[in-house]
């Protein structure tokens, strides 16, 4: 059991556990789900849903080692589907972090109240997106902005799409 | 040997995964053919599924636009309204159904019209899977001829090229990609410049002299110097242009719709292509109608 401090003073914040192939399913389904979408929906492009999988089980597992090798896992698979165009590692990198920091919040915070997956959904998405232009940058030497509206209007869309997505996936905790 | 203590470990990992991502990004850098086992297993691997749910969506589309949806308009009369939904939703089936014919006889069409240009339809089963690139899935591939490289196009005009091929599947870089661009020239004027994607809908025209004369909507076919698009293929349209040092800014609205497309045209050829240009017109704007009594030769 995690030994983490916990803001409202409780001595333990639960691991929550899943059904089995829970994380599998649900990441498969995101990665399908995110390449077929926006054929239909062209709006629908820009929601990230592998990175609202990598946050939601970072944020619920609360294991860091696991947390990071699902990012990882995730951003590899994103990488692969996303053309040669994308270097295998580009979202990987991102989404490894990502996932790091999601579960290492997760072991000290809070995570279960809408507003807090709000507020934490929204940061992790401009920290994914700044570490995606970041590495282009620096490791790609590619030009990017580091920032724009779209950006924000980008991570409060995600971040309302993952308060209902969060309440989905709530379900297929082990009680 | 130093122990790493046990709440390092974590930090250990994401310093070894994320080292070893950088490592695999710099080879990847160096050749351009590493990796591509890894993208060869996950596309082989989730596009069944992709196709599947590309079917899938369509029909809960269908369904949900042309049934749920009226389900609705009326709540009197619930036996006769049941059976007149019935019937709206076989209408509204046969008008699906009618309209792919109709897309699909404007690809016949232009596949009839152009019958000197080796090319093979294919269905989009899937885009990317992030914003970091702008490609789309085909349902074709390597063992339908399909290579890398290979121009890919609409009746409206041109979509993009192969970028990586599988055997049952292939991926299209669009037009708009900011790493696409494709021989262009306005149409009027003759001037040559190549079309490039920014990431976002529009294309930018970038080496057009400021002295040359553009006019808004005038229209930007394909050169065939990429030597990848025959000539006079509708790119798009001007629609803006702005004086710049020492070329105009132009931009350009392309002629595909690239945000909702569902049947392309693969070119099946890595040879320069010609088209004849009497057929130009059919070209921009295809004629349906007149596809409908039509032979079937589109590879399908």
């Amino acid at each position: 059991m995690n030994d983490a401090f916990d803001i409202r003073g409780e001595s333990h914040i639960e691991v929550h556990k899943f059904r089995a192939g829970a994380i599998i399913i649900a990441t498969l389904l995101a990665l399908v789900i995110q390449s077929s979408f926006p054929i239909h929906f062209a709006k629908a492009a820009v929601l990230d849903l592998p990175l609202l999988v990598t946050i939601y089980f970072g944020l619920s597992r609360r294991n860091p080692s696991t947390g990071l090798l699902l990012g990882m896992f995730i951003g590899l698979l994103q990488d692969s589907l996303s053309g040669p165009t994308v270097p295998l590692g580009l979202y990987g990198i991102a989404k490894t972090i990502i996932g790091y920091l999601a579960s290492s919040i997760g072991a000290r915070l809070d995570t279960e109240h809408p507003a807090a997956r709000f507020a934490l959904t929204f940061a992790f998405f401009i920290a994914h997106q700044g570490l995606i232009v970041l590495t282009r940058r620096i490791l790609l030497a590619q030009p990017e902005p580091w920032f724009n509206m779209h950006l924000i209007v980008a991570a409060l869309v995600n971040a309302l799409v993952a308060v209902f997505l969060f309440l989905l996936l709530d379900r297929f905790r082990k009680n | 040997m130093v122990a790493i203590p046990s709440r390092h470990k974590s930090l250990v990992l994401l310093a070894g995964v994320i080292l070893l991502q950088i490592l695999m990004l710099a080879v990847q850098i160096k050749r351009d053919s590493e990796g591509r086992l890894i993208r060869v297993w996950t596309v082989g691997a989730v596009s069944p599924f992709e196709r599947a749910g590309s079917n899938g969506f369509g029909w809960v589309r269908n369904t949900w636009r042309h049934y749920f949806a009226l389900q609705n308009t009326t709540r009197e009369n619930e036996e006769i309204r049941r059976e007149n939904d019935v019937l709206k939703l076989r209408i509204s089936q046969l008008q699906g159904k009618a309209a792919e014919a109709d897309r699909l006889a404007a690809l016949l069409n232009f596949r009839q019209s152009h019958a000197e240009v080796p090319m093979i339809a294919a269905r989009v089963i899937g885009v990317s899977a992030g914003d970091a690139s702008l490609t789309i899935q085909l349902d074709r591939g390597e063992r339908d001829g399909i290579r890398k490289n290979m121009g890919v196009i609409t009746p409206d005009g041109v979509v993009g090229k192969v970028v990586e091929t599988y055997p049952n599947a292939a991926q299209v870089l669009l037009l708009t990609d900011k790493e696409s661009g494709v021989g262009a020239m306005l149409a009027d004027s003759r001037t040559q410049s190549p079309v490039g994607g920014q990431g976002e809908p529009l294309l930018a025209m970038k080496y057009v002299p400021n002295d040359d004369a553009v006019s808004l909507g005038e229209r930007v076919i394909t050169s065939g110097m990429d030597r990848i698009f025959p000539r006079d293929l509708p790119v798009g349209t001007v629609a803006e242009i702005k004086s710049g040092n020492p070329f105009k800014q132009i931009r350009i609205k392309p002629a595909a719709n690239l945000e909702r497309l569902e049947e392309v045209l693969v070119l099946l050829s890595l040879r320069p292509l010609e088209m004849k240009n009497e057929e130009n017109s059919s070209v921009a704007q295809p004629s349906v109608s007149g596809a409908a009594g039509s032979k079937p030769a589109v590879r399908r």
